[in-house]
């Protein structure tokens, strides 16, 4: 079928095609660079992938590597409890807009407020710095994401359907179990992902809450450091590793709660 | 009427939402086996009444009997009564028979057991073929079968039904009306349905209340409530009425402009102040000239007609009645009359067919 010339879908399909270039060119470059076989940062000198292969072989690397996954799974699994939670209770019972502002707030506000009042609360309550505040302070704004992704999900959620599991005999926990945690895992799950994602890459509040030393360092404060003795292809390839995983994550948290939304 | 056992009696039940009392000091029993309608206008306090039995509303006042035992304090899981919601609330994520085995899983019924009487139910539902089917897979028609299965597979001793067949189109819910009747029939279960539908309630209930602002204003069958209205909400609530005030006197009602309607004042109304004259449209006739003999007549001018095909609507405007009266003449007699909007006609009927309401 012959379609007909359309100034304005070439138009917008043009436009588009502009935008994905101008957000993913730099990564795409960042990418390219980090098969760079020479050591400076902008010239190419031929394929190669050593640099992926120093990275295994770089402790600081692998040990901050470390404590991003431990941060990111514990936090996670945190974040995902209690926001999974708090996202029923408030679908639950409706409260006012006051309750909604102060539920949107750990996602506006920016990092770097969010780094030093967490900074200046350990500090008063005299709260040894390490990996668990940083889990701590990760938790304190995925809580709010996972909330965020969850309620989405519960908004279709039909409540009456709670009533009917008690109304043919089960207990509230029970009811839990079998019908409202089924009904929202994929929202769960999903939110999780983000959680994840988010924790894994995250830098400000994670380099202000860390304290001092290498056994709390994470791998985007690992960058940080080594990124002051210029931009190697080291940290490029790092750099990728990183945002693969981002990547695929975030795309998999999508199609997760995309697909079962009427199921 | 039978004097059934009583399964479930309400006594002096009340519930209020801040300053609104839904329900107001309710007294009623329910019988072993029967159909019982709650109607109602919306905001009556009907759905309340069902949650408090149900157990999800705790009543400010009053308990709730059943079979003698108190269930006032026990929780809704405990009760030996299921609710059919008005949304269906059905488990989406499960298939059909899940849903149907739900509720004998948490009595904890052997598994052959459950086997056993899911199979039976979705057979009495002719539900066998989509007992792999999830729900939103299902017609609506379909889909209220199943909530219905669900909830009758447990062997409730009163299942409630709020609103069954309101998500339904109209030529379903008449075809629903007479299933559910069937069902009800055949297992044996006291049901109580809440509806806003005086047709739904008076072709499906043995029984039915009529609440009004949280209390309930008469009891009884559905030929009862319809000859014998209590009140003027009642007769103006089931069914068309026509309205005829004036002055309440010992044969009859008083017309300020055309005298006495004849009729026999109901016992404990005394012949004096206001009062109405009720008559339903289907014991009207029409006539040219005045009739003679003890028949009420009065006239009127016809203003429109409407054509119903088993029957035709006349409406008429009659002097100092504010509302316009409503002759329903069946088709045939109709034709014969050969009436025509603008004719000057006397509307008659029986003494005897007069009810006689306070004001």
């Amino acid at each position: 079928m012959a379609r007909p010339f359309n100034p304005t879908a070439l138009w917008l399909g043009t436009h588009l095609r502009l935008i994905y270039l101008f957000l993913y060119l730099p990564i795409a470059v960042l990418m390219v660079l980090s098969f760079n076989r020479a050591g400076l940062p902008t010239v190419w000198s031929g394929f190669s992938i050593q640099w992926y292969g120093a990275l295994v072989e770089n402790q600081a690397v692998l040990s901050a590597a470390a404590n991003t996954l431990i941060v990111a799974l514990v936090s996670t699994c945190l974040a995902t409890l209690l926001g999974a939670l708090l996202a029923i209770g408030v679908e639950y019972r409706r409260r006012g807009p006051a309750l909604e502002a102060i539920l949107f707030a750990p996602m506006i506000i920016p990092d770097i407020v969010l780094a030093i009042a967490l900074l200046s609360f350990f500090t008063l309550l005299e709260f040894t710095l390490g990996l668990h505040s940083i889990i701590l302070s990760h938790v304190v704004f995925n809580i709010a994401f996972v909330c965020a992704v969850v309620r989405t999900r519960l908004r279709q959620f039909d409540w009456a359907v709670f009533e009917a599991s008690v109304d043919l005999g089960a207990t509230e926990l029970t009811t839990f179990r079998r019908i409202i945690l089924p009904m929202i895992f994929p929202g769960v799950l999903a939110g999780a992902m983000l959680a994840f994602t988010l924790s894994v890459d995250e830098f400000i509040i994670a380099f202000f809450t860390a304290g001092a030393g290498q056994s709390s360092t994470t791998l985007p404060m690992q960058i940080y450091s080594m990124i002051r003795f210029g931009v190697t292809p080291e940290i490029n390839a790092m750099a990728t590793v990183v945002m693969l995983v981002s990547f695929t994550l975030v795309l998999l948290a999508q199609r997760v709660n995309r697909g079962a939304v009427t199921g | 009427m039978s004097a059934a056992a009583t399964v479930i009696s309400l006594q002096g039940l009340t519930k209020r939402f801040g300053e609104v009392t839904a329900v107001d000091a309710v007294d009623l029993d329910l019988r072993e086996n029967e159909f019982f309608a709650l109607l109602g206008p919306s905001g009556c306090g009907k759905t309340t009444l069902l949650r408090m039995i149900a157990g999800f509303a705790e009543p400010d006042a009053g308990r709730v009997l059943l079979d003698g035992a108190d269930m006032t304090a026990v929780r809704p899981n405990r009760r030996p009564v299921n609710l059919m919601f008005q949304s269906y609330a059905l488990f989406p994520h499960m298939t059909v028979a899940a849903n149907i085995a739900y509720g004998l899983e948490m009595e904890g019924c052997a598994k052959a057991e459950i086997a056993a009487r899911v199979g039976a139910m979705l057979e009495m539902t002719e539900l066998t073929a989509f007992a792999d089917r999830k729900p939103d897979s299902l017609s609506g028609g379909q889909r209220q079968r199943v909530a219905l299965a669900r909830a009758l597979v447990k062997r409730p001793r009163v299942l409630l039904l709020d609103e069954p067949l309101g998500a339904l189109d109209k030529k379903l819910r008449e075809q629903m009306q007479l299933e559910l009747k069937r069902m009800q029939d055949e297992v044996g279960i006291t049901f109580v349905i809440v509806t806003h539908d005086q047709e739904e309630a008076l072709v499906m209930a043995d029984r039915i209340a009529v609440l009004d602002g949280g209390r309930i204003v008469q009891v009884g069958s559905p030929r009862e409530l319809y000859e014998y209205p209590s009140s003027r909400f009642v007769a103006g609530f089931i069914g068309k009425m026509n309205f005829f005030p004036g002055e309440l006197s010992a044969g009859g009602v008083a017309l300020q402009r055309h005298g006495l309607v004849a009729g026999a004042l109901p016992a404990g109304l005394a012949p004096a102040g206001g009062g109405v004259a009720a008559v339903r449209p289907e014991r009207l006739t029409l006539a040219r000239e005045k009739p003679g003999g003890a028949v009420n007549a009065l006239p009127g001018q016809i203003v429109d007609i409407a054509y119903h095909g088993q029957d035709l609507n006349i409406r008429l405007a009659v002097e100092d009645v504010a509302d316009r009266i409503l002759v329903r003449l069946p088709a045939g007699e109709a034709e014969t009359g050969d009436w025509r909007p603008g004719a000057r006609v006397w509307c008659c009927w029986a003494p005897a067919h007069t009810r006689i309401l306070a004001a």
